[in-house]
């Protein structure tokens, strides 16, 4: 029995981290915040060098063929940058194609995928609808030899940038939209977490191509969404917590550093003990999504709901150690606190999450 | 990661089965004698074997195996299935033991480890003082060495199993003049010597499990000293070590919440199952969370722990973490019993037991989680640990004009 990681899941996070303390300081990351661009071209090519793009993908379509879990540390680093970007939306919409795509699809868009050269995303909720994959209401029609997709999604993920859409229609299934083709209406919404910005979609009878095993591939990448919302969370909370370590170690008030107060202290520590556990919930949840299939599903609703709602929590704890700063726009707190709630809003809820860990459990 | 034990320790898991299976319960001519003879004839097995007292030398009636967390962890789950009697549990083999092998004299290590893992000789712990509690090293029970023996006068408090124990390990002033944390010796005390009185005390469960020990003009002999006199301190933190180090209880945690889940499958809200009920499964769904946090975060400092390294800040975690879910467990149990919170505490003998007994037990659950909580390091003492050590914020002011630690 092994519960840890191995040799090179350690240096691939520690990869990730020396190159984003490198090309992704904090005068960038507040200049993209307050820029008109959720995307900064450098930093997503350095990512698709670093081989980010492609982890999951299979290695005769240029990727490295490994796990969720190695995705997920990943997605644990980039949290803690509040680095931003499509990556979510890229990585789930790749691991839709490559569990759900035809050969062909497969061929033409995976090692385009891995390596950068194209953007995906993926499109799931609807307005008045939900992420779970029997509330989607988008429709394909057949049109000649080939397919239309009409319907309108919202909070899509770097839809702006994106060069090709796999998309949640009616009855479960999944859907290829190439954003060359006609009937596409794009349209930045004013989302609250700037470094991942969202878009409505509108497709109006957008040439479509159906994903064969997109039925069966659809619940598991929501799955993996959710894994990857918790790692991002726990990147997010943990660095939440060093923040507010580093202010209360600065901050002078009665002629001391404000750490040296109890309350302030252990507020720091309810923090550090809310979020630390939870790693190797996370760790878990992403090892049982491709080693444990009976829990899976389970773990993956369990560990979105209790780490985006350590992330919210924490967040909201570290604005308070800084006191009237932590209010300001100018203090990157508001960063890691807006992405909480990109986190815990994303995919559903932790109170949807838990009615269906509730119901998996058969209670 | 790889969840599944290798070929090597599912070998190991089928002899400690086979083991099990041959030997207990006891039958035949090892089914004779009282239950405790027959754990003693069993345990002396089980050490030839070495299942039991994995970590003590040969020399101290130990089986002195290498260390390996894993055999540990098959070895505990084997035998809690079976029911079988392994390691001695209570503060003499989790904290003196591990202290005397490292601070103790030969003879007081062949002397009192033996009895010690065997389950013979029982133990209580004479820290805490009435004026003396997370202070510790402000305690007052003094020790003078008058004509070769050690005269003891003072009170202790909290002392659990103080009134069954054969021997207290005792730290008492015996530098008067020295600083607070040089003047402490660690000493052992015969319970039996004339002038120790033990008074329970009753907790709000209604059970006395702990106690007040009063020591007046006690005499001890000059050799029942671990470690140098003045040096009571040090030896005493290892002890502390040693108990940190005792694997987290986050199977308990487990353990209690499939309890609380059955109860909720028992009990009724608004003429339905309380199971049923949309709040009752967000706040188990909630509550779920944390558990297998725990849990995980144990089978991670596990690894950690087989691979050489050090757990950091998530090894100080395990017993708030643990408390905290007690207190939530204790919560959420009061919520679902109804009227039936209205009902006093289960007069159970030593009430932490790991899952209630009946709807009575978890009011006593209920209020044990409060006493688990301050035992053994204060909640708050424990955010102390984890602010300091762990996340390396400065320490308290009056510890800090003092110097100690």
């Amino acid at each position: 029995m092994n519960f840890g990681l191995s040799e090179e899941q350690e240096l691939l996070q520690d990869t990730v981290r020396r190159f984003l303390e490198e090309h992704w300081p904090a005068k960038k990351l507040r200049a993209l915040f307050d820029g008109p661009s959720g995307h900064d071209a450098d930093l997503w090519r350095g990512m698709a060098e670093l081989g980010l793009l492609g982890l999951t993908v299979e290695e005769k379509a240029g990727g490295a063929g490994l796990e969720l879990l190695d995705l997920a540390l990943v997605a644990e680093v980039l949290g803690s940058f509040a680095a931003p970007g499509p990556f979510l939306g890229h990585s789930l919409a790749t691991l839709a194609l490559s569990w759900g795509g035809s050969e062909a699809q497969k061929d033409r868009w995976l090692p385009r995928l891995a390596s950068g050269e194209a953007l995906a995303t993926f499109a799931l909720l609807e307005a008045g609808g939900g992420w779970d994959p029997a509330e989607w209401g988008a429709r394909l029609l057949s049109a000649g030899t080939g397919l239309r997709l009409s319907g309108q999604k919202i909070h899509v993920p770097a839809a702006e940038i994106a060069d090709v859409f796999v998309v949640g229609v009616a009855g479960g299934g999944l859907a290829l939209v190439e954003r060359a083709g006609e009937g596409l209406c794009i349209e930045a919404i004013e989302g609250v977490d700037q470094t991942r910005r969202v878009c409505r979609v509108a497709f109006e009878g957008a040439t479509a191509d159906l994903l064969p095993g997109g039925n069966e591939a659809a619940p598991r990448v929501r799955d993996a969404g959710l894994v990857l919302l918790a790692a991002d969370a726990f990147g997010g909370a943990s660095r939440c917590v060093e923040l507010a370590v580093e202010y209360a170690k600065n901050r002078v008030q009665f002629g001391v550093t404000i750490g040296h107060f109890q309350a302030v202290k252990h507020q720091l520590a309810n923090m550090a003990v809310e979020i630390e556990p939870a790693r190797s919930l996370y760790w878990y949840a992403a090892h049982a999504f491709d080693h444990l299939p009976a829990e899976s599903q389970r773990h993956a609703a369990l560990a979105k709901a209790h780490l985006t709602d350590r992330f919210m929590q924490i967040a909201r704890d570290t604005v308070e150690v800084h006191g009237g700063i932590g209010f300001t726009w100018e203090c990157d707190v508001q960063i890691w606190y807006k992405r909480a709630m990109f986190d815990r809003a994303f995919l559903g809820t932790p109170a949807v999450h838990r009615e269906r860990a509730a119901r998996l459990a058969g209670w | 990661m790889d969840l599944r034990y290798s070929r090597e320790y599912e070998e190991y898991r089928r002899e400690v089965r086979e083991f099990l299976k041959g030997h207990w319960p006891p039958s035949g001519e090892a089914a004779q004698g009282s239950q405790a003879e027959q754990a003693a004839r069993f345990r002396a097995l089980a050490i030839q074997r070495g299942y039991v007292a994995r970590s003590i030398p040969a020399a101290y009636g130990g089986s002195e195996q290498p260390p390996d967390v894993l055999k540990a962890v098959i070895i505990a789950e084997e035998f809690g299935r079976a029911r079988a009697p392994a390691d001695v549990r209570g503060i003499g083999a989790s904290m003196l033991v591990p202290t005397l092998l490292e601070h103790g004299r030969e003879d007081q290590k062949l002397r009192f480890i033996p009895p010690t893992i065997r389950g013979e000789m029982q133990w209580c712990q004479g820290y805490s003082e009435p004026g003396s509690g997370s202070d510790l090293a402000s305690l007052k029970t003094r020790a003078e060495l008058i004509d070769g023996e050690w005269v003891v006068n003072g009170q202790k408090i909290w002392t659990s199993g103080a009134q069954i124990a054969h021997y207290m390990f005792c730290l008492c002033r015996t530098e008067p003049g020295a600083p607070k944390h040089a003047g402490i010796s660690y000493l052992l005390i015969d319970m039996k010597s004339p002038g120790v009185e033990v008074r329970p005390l009753r907790q709000m469960t209604g059970t006395a499990d702990f106690n007040e020990v009063f020591l007046t003009n006690v005499r001890i002999p000059a050799d029942h000293i671990v470690g140098k006199r003045g040096e009571g301190w040090t030896v005493s933190r290892s002890t502390l070590k040693h108990e940190r180090n005792m694997i987290g209880d986050a199977a308990g945690s487990r353990v209690l919440f499939e309890g609380l889940v059955r109860l909720a499958r028992e009990t009724k809200r608004n003429g339905k199952r309380a199971i049923d009920d949309s709040d009752v499964r967000q706040q188990l769904a909630a509550l779920e969370g944390y558990v297998l946090s725990h849990q995980y975060s144990g089978y991670r400092q596990l690894t950690l722990a087989a691979r050489g390294k050090d757990a950091g800040i998530a090894g100080m975690m395990n017993k708030l973490t643990s408390t905290n879910i007690g207190h939530s467990v204790a919560r959420l149990a009061l919520d679902l019993l109804g009227d039936e919170g209205l009902l006093a505490p289960t007069n159970e003998a030593r009430g932490i037991r790991l899952l209630p007994r009946g709807h009575a037990g978890w009011i006593t659950q209920n209020m044990w989680s409060l006493g688990v909580a301050i035992a053994g390091g204060s909640a708050n003492i424990q955010r102390n640990v984890i602010a300091e050590r762990g996340l390396g914020l400065p320490r308290d002011f009056a510890a800090q004009r003092e110097g100690s630690r």
